[in-house]
């Protein structure tokens, strides 16, 4: 029963890193109908960021998350300015390649640079102890920068001008135009916003688990079953959802093999698509 | 069915099928692994091209069908010592049925929804052959050797495949014309338009749907299973990887997809460029980001591939470019 528990507490911190990313992803989609193929790639970025910026200054990594954000903004301002601006209103297939193009670059790029060897940030936080469950301090900060981000995120799409159009932009494009709401900035800075939080989430899992290159191909697929848990284009459902995916992956290995784990995830992700496509909280279509 | 009075219809398939039967006449064993390469991209993209060229819906775990029909077909012939022809068929009647049942279910879903939902399909297979132990769980399966001697021994087997691929191949090729030029393929070319204007024009969409991604699914399950009875062994990290099911996404769009030319010509085209980039020692190691800049300056620049651009910059040979 403590060891359930333990790997229940475990899979719930993890959430809340995987509900990051995926609330980036969610807020791309939302604002602008693009499903972001390079995603896990950003996540890998935000790795080898504060990576790097660790072995090479010896930054405290919490403190190099502030410069891997600030990065990821500004890189996702120019993917999308590269990329996305010119297919925002073709096929869905047009920005599902170009995203995935980018991918594959940043992929390449930097399997030539860094070759898969793994690493990992050896930074120990320590562990609290509460009552029989000892939990990782890692995990434990992770969790509560999620929670900060999450909040600073709805702080800045409530109450800020910039996020307030960006609400406005994934209502109705057009009229936000006819507003004179300057859209394509507005798409710049969601796609940048949705690559800082995917470059921060993985910066803090590359605090606890050891990763390479091509780490960010196993936790893309886990974000679009975060989101579509959630709802496509709701981040707060993002964040629960990723709740519930780091509970299920605490839980499903006390019943079975944990290779079973990816079965079950994307089994329920095609059921739900077909189900409820709108997110299990979300309105029935 | 009127495709073969159309002089579109007698270009790609004579082609291959000439360049391919050169290739038996040569007796020229690195020849033949070129041309196997080709022709299994090229049936592959032409296949993928029936639901994404025509019906406009964009399939991200094509190689599961791929990775499934090939196991089942690897399957009987290496543990149920099945001969490769009906093996070949099972293999694509496996994917064929797969496809139909998946079909039903997540062809509901449009555009993006399709799209994210084929890839969770494509994980969940393979995660799921991972684990079920009559497929050899993540070890896989491989054919005990003395299988090949009744086909006149490994060299003479290896020929044989050939043929058989060639054959499938060109049989992909020949449906791919047919369903472009037919009532069906109007009807496919209707949904991708406009679906809802399509199901008011009478199309019966969800049929017609079905229809075209149970085609689509038989010939990977056909060419995968040749594919892994020459390689002798099939395992999961073979089978079912995405980075396939994109580079087919490439080569269609560098051909032009909803074209019956453009996914041959894209395949050739992408497999020549991966060789060279593979090959030369400036690009060896940055050959994924060159192949993905290359997408990039297609998905922006040219999006109707190869094919479309030639048709709208000769006029008069588009009778001929379908």
């Amino acid at each position: 029963m403590d060891q359930l528990t333990a790997s229940l507490m475990d899979g719930l911190l993890l959430g809340f890193v995987y509900g990051m990313a995926a609330m980036g992803l969610s807020l791309i989609w939302g604002v602008m109908r693009v499903i972001n193929l390079c995603h896990g790639a950003m996540m890998t970025l935000g790795m080898f960021a504060t990576y790097l910026l660790f072995t090479t200054l010896g930054a405290n990594p919490y403190l190099a998350l502030l410069v891997v954000a600030v990065l990821g903004l500004g890189f996702g301002f120019c993917v999308y300015g590269v990329a996305v601006h010119h297919v925002i209103n073709a096929p869905h297939l047009s920005s599902l390649l170009a995203t995935f193009s980018i991918n594959m670059i940043i992929i390449g790029v930097g399997t030539a640079v860094f070759t898969t060897s793994p690493r990992n940030i050896d930074f120990p936080m320590g562990s609290v102890q509460m009552g029989p469950l000892t939990l990782q301090g890692t995990r434990l900060i992770a969790a509560l920068v999620t929670g900060l981000v999450t909040a600073a995120l709805y702080l800045f799409l409530y109450r800020t001008y910039p996020g307030k159009s960006i609400r406005a932009v994934a209502n109705n494009r057009d009229s936000a135009e006819l507003m004179g709401i300057p859209s394509a900035r507005v798409l710049a800075l969601s796609f940048g916003i949705g690559t800082m939080l995917a470059t921060l989430a993985g910066g803090l899992i590359a605090t606890f688990f050891p990763f390479t290159i091509l780490s960010g191909d196993a936790y893309q697929p886990r974000s679009f079953v975060i989101c579509v848990l959630g709802g496509l284009g709701d981040p707060l459902g993002a964040l629960i959802g990723g709740l519930i995916l780091g509970t299920m992956e605490g839980l499903i290995p006390a019943f079975m093999p944990v290779s079973w784990v990816p079965v079950v995830e994307f089994a329920l992700f095609v059921l739900i698509l077909l189900v409820r496509p709108r997110g299990l909280m979300g309105a029935r279509s | 069915m009127t495709a073969w009075r159309r002089p579109g219809f007698w270009l790609t398939w004579p082609v291959v099928l000439l360049g391919g039967l050169a290739v038996v006449l040569r007796r020229d064993n690195t020849l033949r692994e070129l041309g196997f390469t080709l022709l299994m991209f090229a049936a592959l993209a032409s296949s993928l091209n029936i639901m994404m060229g025509y019906t406009g819906y964009v399939n991200f775990g094509h190689i599961v069908f791929f990775g499934l029909g090939g196991y089942t077909g690897f399957y009987f012939i290496s543990q149920r010592d099945w001969p490769l022809y009906p093996a070949l068929l099972a293999g694509g009647l496996a994917s064929a049925l797969v496809a139909w049942a998946l079909g039903s279910a997540i062809l509901r879903l449009r555009g993006a929804y399709f799209a994210l939902a084929t890839i969770g399909i494509n994980e969940a297979a393979r995660a799921f052959v991972n684990n079920f132990g009559p497929f050899g769980g993540p070890t896989g399966m491989s054919v005990n050797f003395a299988a090949y001697t009744r086909y006149g021994g490994a060299a003479q087997a290896l020929w044989l495949t050939y043929v058989l691929l060639l054959l499938v191949a060109v049989l992909a090729l020949i449906v791919s014309a047919m369903v472009k030029h037919s009532r069906f393929g109007l009807g496919l070319m209707g949904i991708r338009e406009d679906e809802d204007a399509a199901l008011v024009m009478g199309v019966n969409a969800p049929r017609f749907k079905t229809m075209a991604y149970v085609l689509s699914a038989l010939f990977p399950g056909m060419v995968a299973t040749l594919f892994f009875f020459k390689n002798g062994n099939v395992e999961p990290g073979d089978a079912f990887r995405l980075h396939m099911s994109i580079e087919m996404l490439v080569m269609v769009m560098l051909g032009g997809q909803g074209t019956v030319l453009g996914p041959v010509l894209g395949a050739i085209t992408y497999e020549r460029l991966r060789g060279f980039l593979l090959t030369s020692p400036i690009f060896k190691d940055l050959h994924l980001a060159f192949a993905g800049l290359f997408l990039l300056l297609i998905v922006l620049f040219v999006p109707t591939g190869v094919v479309g651009w030639l048709r709208a910059r000769f006029p008069r040979v588009r009778g001929l470019l379908t």
